[in-house]
C-alpha cells in the first residue's frame, strides 16, 4: 500500500525540532554565520534534544528511532539552517554511523554513548587535497608497528574535525598492497588531540559558515592497533555503503532549504510592496513560488521514497542517488529563485535566504557530486 | 509529592483563529491546536519540582479526543501519567461549569500541588485557578514567578507591575504560573518514544458523577452572544518630511499622548 503519513512519535519529532529551529536557532544563528563560529551551545542543545542519537539503539544511548527519524529531523533544521543541519547529518551518518556498523563492541561500548548524546562529535574524514570523487586514490598511510598503526598523511574538507566537542576522527589510510596490485585501504580511528595529530585552521567558505570544515594532518600518528574500524582492507568499501544512506539524509537537509526558500518567499511576498501593491499580487512571483514548493514537495517524496525502501531493508542505492540529485538540485534552484523574489535584500546576508543561496551550492557536491550521482544511476540501469 | 497540572489545548495563538459561526464557540476543526503557551510553564515547574523532591507529575485535561496531542506533548515533556475527561456533553462549557468538572475529576485524584497557567490565550478569562480553589478548600496563589516547595509549604514570588509578593500557602494548593517562571523544555527523542507508553485514563462525565445537562452550551452561565472580526489597520499617518520631519513626528506623537 501507499502511504506516506508519518508515524505520530516522528510527526511530534518534527514540530519539536520545527519549533526548535524557529525559536532557539533561527535568531542567532545568522551571528555565529557572519562571525564564521561553530555554534557549541546550539548543538549541545540539539544533542539535549536526542538529535544525534536518533538512529541508534538505547543500549549504546541512542534514542531507538529510525534513519528516517532523522532525515525528519534534518529536513526541519535545514528549513531554518545548514549549518547546524550539516553538523548533526556529519555528527550522525559520518562520525558514529561506521563506528556502529563496523566497529567492535568495545569501540560501541566506548564512543556511541558520548555521540549519541552529542556531548562528542566524531568525523570521518576520506578526502584529501588530491581526490575526493576518486577516494580510492587516498594517499594517507597507516602502517602496523608493534602494536600501533603509525598514520602519516593529510585530509581535506573534514567536517565537525576541530570543534570544542570533537574527540574522534576516523580515517581512510592505505594499509597495504593487494594481491592484485591495488590499494588496500582501511579505516582507523584517531582520538583528537593524539600527538602528531594536527588539526589545521578553518576553511573560508563560501557556504556553511557556522559548521566546522578543516584540513588535517597526521605525522607519525600513533595509536593502538584495536583501533582499526571494521575489516582490515574494507575502510573504503564500508565507507561507500554508509554514503548510499549518507546521501538520503543529505536529501532530506536539501528539501528542508528548497522548503525554507518557500517559507520565507511566501513570507516576503506578502509584506514587500512594489508600485503600490504586495509583490505576491504579481503572477510572476505568485508563479515563482508555485514552481518552488512544485520542486519542494517532489523533492521530498523522492527522499521519503528512498528511506522507506532503506527501512525495509530493499536495495535503495539508486533511489537515494536520485533523491541526493534531485533534492541538491531543486535546493539550488529555489534558493536562486527566493533569492530573485527578495530583490536586493536577498543578496544581504541578514536575510536567510541570501543564506540559502551561500549554502545550496555545496549540495550538488558534497557526499558525492551531481556528477558521480549520475554516474550511480546510470552504473545501476546497466549503462557504461 | 503528587503534583497536578492542568493543560488545555487551544488553537495556536501564532495563527489566525476564529469562533465557530454555527454556535459562537471556539472553532478548533482546522485550527492547528496546541498546548496552551502558558501551560508549558506549568508543566516545567512541575518537573522541576518533581526533578527537586521527586514524586509524580500528572496531567489533567478537559477536552475533546483530540486534545490527546497536547496530552501527548506534556507526557513527552516528562510527565508520568495523564487523565483525560472527555465527553460530548462538554462541549461550549463555560468556565463554572469547567471548573466543576476539573474539581470533580481533582477529588478522585491524589494532589499536593496543583500547577496551571495563568491563563488560557484562547478564552482569557483567566478565572480557573480561583474557580477551582474556591471548590476544592484550598489556597490559591496566582501569577508565580518563582516557585519553591519547603516541607508542605510552597513559596511563591507573585509577580506584580512594579516587582512581586513574596506568598506561601500550605499544602496542597493551587498555583498559577506566569511566562517568567522558567523557559520550558523541549520534549527529547527520547521523552517523545517514552510519553507512547505513559498511562492515559479517559473519563467521561458519568464517570465524575456530574449530570450531563449541568454542563455545555445550553446551560453555561455565559455564552458569546455574537462576535466581529477585528477591523483593518487604520492607513496611519503620512508625513511627508519637508524639513520638519522631525517636528511633525513628535506633534504626532504627543496628539495620541504616546509622548
Ligand atoms: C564544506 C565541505 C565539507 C566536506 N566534508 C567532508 C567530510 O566530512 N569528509 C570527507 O571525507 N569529505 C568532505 N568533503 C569533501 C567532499 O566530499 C568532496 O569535495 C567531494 O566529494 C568532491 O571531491 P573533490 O572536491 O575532490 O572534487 P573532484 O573529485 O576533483 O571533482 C571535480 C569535478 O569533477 C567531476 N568529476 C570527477 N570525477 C568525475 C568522473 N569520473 N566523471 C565525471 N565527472 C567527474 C566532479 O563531479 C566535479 O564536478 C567536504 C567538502 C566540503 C566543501
Amino acid at each position: 500500500m501507499l502511504d506516506y503519513r508519518l508515524d505520530e512519535e516522528t510527526e511530534a519529532l518534527r514540530t519539536t525540532v520545527r519549533e526548535f529551529a524557529r525559536e532557539v536557532v533561527a535568531p542567532q544563528i545568522g551571528e555565529f554565520y557572519e562571525r564564521d563560529e561553530f555554534p557549541t551551545a546550539i548543538v549541545r542543545q540539539m544533542g539535549e534534544l536526542g538529535l544525534f542519537g536518533l538512529p541508534f539503539p538505547e543500549e549504546y544511548g541512542g534514542g531507538g528511532g529510525t534513519y528516517f527519524d532523522l532525515c525528519v529531523a534534518l529536513e526541519e533544521l535545514g528549513r531554518v539552517d545548514s549549518s547546524v543541519a550539516i553538523t548533526l547529518e556529519a555528527g550522525v551518518s559520518l562520525g558514529a554511523m561506521p563506528i556502529f556498523r563496523f566497529g567492535s563492541e568495545e569501540q560501541k561500548q566506548r564512543w556511541l554513548p558520548r555521540l549519541c548524546s552529542g556531548q562528542a562529535l566524531a568525523a570521518f574524514g576520506l578526502t584529501e587535497a588530491g581526490g575526493g570523487s576518486d577516494a580510492g586514490a587516498t594517499r594517507t598511510t597507516a602502517r602496523l608497528d608493534g602494536g600501533e598503526w603509525v598514520l602519516n598523511g593529510s585530509k581535506s574538507f573534514i567536517t565537525n574535525s576541530g570543534t570544542d566537542l570533537t574527540e574522534l576522527v576516523t580515517v581512510t589510510a592505505v594499509t597495504g598492497t593487494r594481491a592484485d596490485g591495488s590499494k588496500e585501504i582501511s579505516a582507523i580511528a584517531v582520538p583528537s588531540g593524539t600527538p602528531g595529530f594536527v588539526v589545521g585552521k578553518r576553511y573560508s567558505k563560501v557556504g556553511w559558515n557556522a559548521s566546522d570544515t578543516r584540513e588535517l594532518s597526521f605525522t607519525d600518528v600513533h595509536v593502538p592497533a584495536e583501533n582499526l574500524v571494521g575489516e582490515r582492507g574494507r575502510g573504503y568499501a564500508q565507507f561507500l555503503s554508509i554514503l548510499d544512506e549518507g546521501r538520503i539524509a543529505i536529501s532530506a537537509l536539501s528539501v528542508g532549504l528548497a522548503q525554507g526558500c518557500v517559507d520565507e518567499s511566501v513570507r516576503y511576498a506578502g509584506e514587500r510592496e512594489a508600485f503600490g501593491r504586495p509583490i505576491g499580487a504579481n503572477q510572476a512571483i505568485q508563479f515563482m513560488i508555485a514552481d518552488m514548493e512544485v520542486r519542494a514537495s517532489t523533492a521530498r517524496l523522492a527522499y521519503y521514497r528512498a528511506a522507506e525502501r532503506m527501512l525495509r531493508g530493499e536495495p535503495f542505492k539508486r533511489e537515494a542517488s536520485i533523491a541526493k540529485l534531485y533534492s541538491s538540485e531543486v535546493a539550488m534552484d529555489n534558493a536562486r529563485a527566493a533569492t530573485q523574489v527578495h530583490g536586493g535584500y536577498g543578496f544581504m546576508n541578514e536575510y536567510p535566504v541570501g543564506r540559502f543561496y551561500r549554502d545550496a551550492k555545496i549540495l550538488e557536491i558534497g557526499e558525492g557530486t551531481s556528477e558521480v550521482q549520475r554516474m550511480l544511476i546510470a552504473r545501476d540501469l546497466g549503462v557504461g | 509529592m503528587n503534583i497536578v497540572v492542568l493543560v488545555k489545548q487551544v488553537p495556536d495563538s501564532g495563527t489566525q483563529r476564529s469562533l465557530d459561526p454555527s454556535d459562537n464557540t471556539v472553532a478548533r476543526a482546522g485550527a492547528d491546536n496546541v498546548v496552551n503557551e502558558i501551560d508549558e510553564y506549568a508543566i516545567e515547574e512541575a518537573l522541576t519540582v518533581k526533578e527537586a523532591q521527586g514524586g509524580e507529575v500528572t496531567v489533567l485535561t478537559v477536552g475533546p479526543a483530540s486534545a490527546t496531542d497536547a496530552i501527548r506533548k506534556a507526557l513527552s515533556m516528562g510527565a508520568d501519567k495523564a487523565v483525560h475527561v472527555v465527553d460530548d456533553a462538554i462541549h461550549g462549557s463555560c468556565a463554572i461549569q469547567t471548573s466543576a468538572i476539573l474539581a470533580a475529576a481533582l477529588q478522585q485524584m491524589e494532589y499536593d500541588l496543583v500547577l496551571t497557567g495563568a491563563t488560557s490565550t484562547d478564552g482569557q478569562v483567566a478565572v480557573m485557578p480561583a474557580l477551582l480553589a474556591e471548590r476544592l478548600g484550598i489556597p490559591q496563589v496566582s501569577g508565580a514567578q518563582k516557585l519553591t516547595v519547603e516541607g508542605s509549604t510552597v513559596k511563591v514570588n507573585r509577580q506584580t507591575d512594579g516587582g512581586y509578593w513574596a506568598l506561601e500557602a500550605p499544602l496542597p494548593a493551587i498555583v498559577s504560573t506566569w511566562d517568567t517562571i522558567n523557559e520550558p523544555r523541549y520534549p527529547s527523542f527520547k521523552g517523545i518514544m517514552a510519553a507512547k507508553k505513559k498511562p492515559v485514563e479517559t473519563k467521561s462525565l458519568a464517570d465524575l458523577g456530574i449530570d450531563p445537562s449541568t454542563v455545555g452550551l445550553a446551560s453555561a452561565t455565559s455564552s458569546v452572544l455574537d462576535f466581529a472580526g477585528r477591523p483593518p489597520k487604520g492607513e496611519g499617518v503620512k508625513v511627508n518630511d519637508e524639513g520638519d520631519g522631525a517636528q511633525k513626528f513628535v506633534e504626532y506623537l504627543a496628539s495620541q499622548k504616546i509622548v
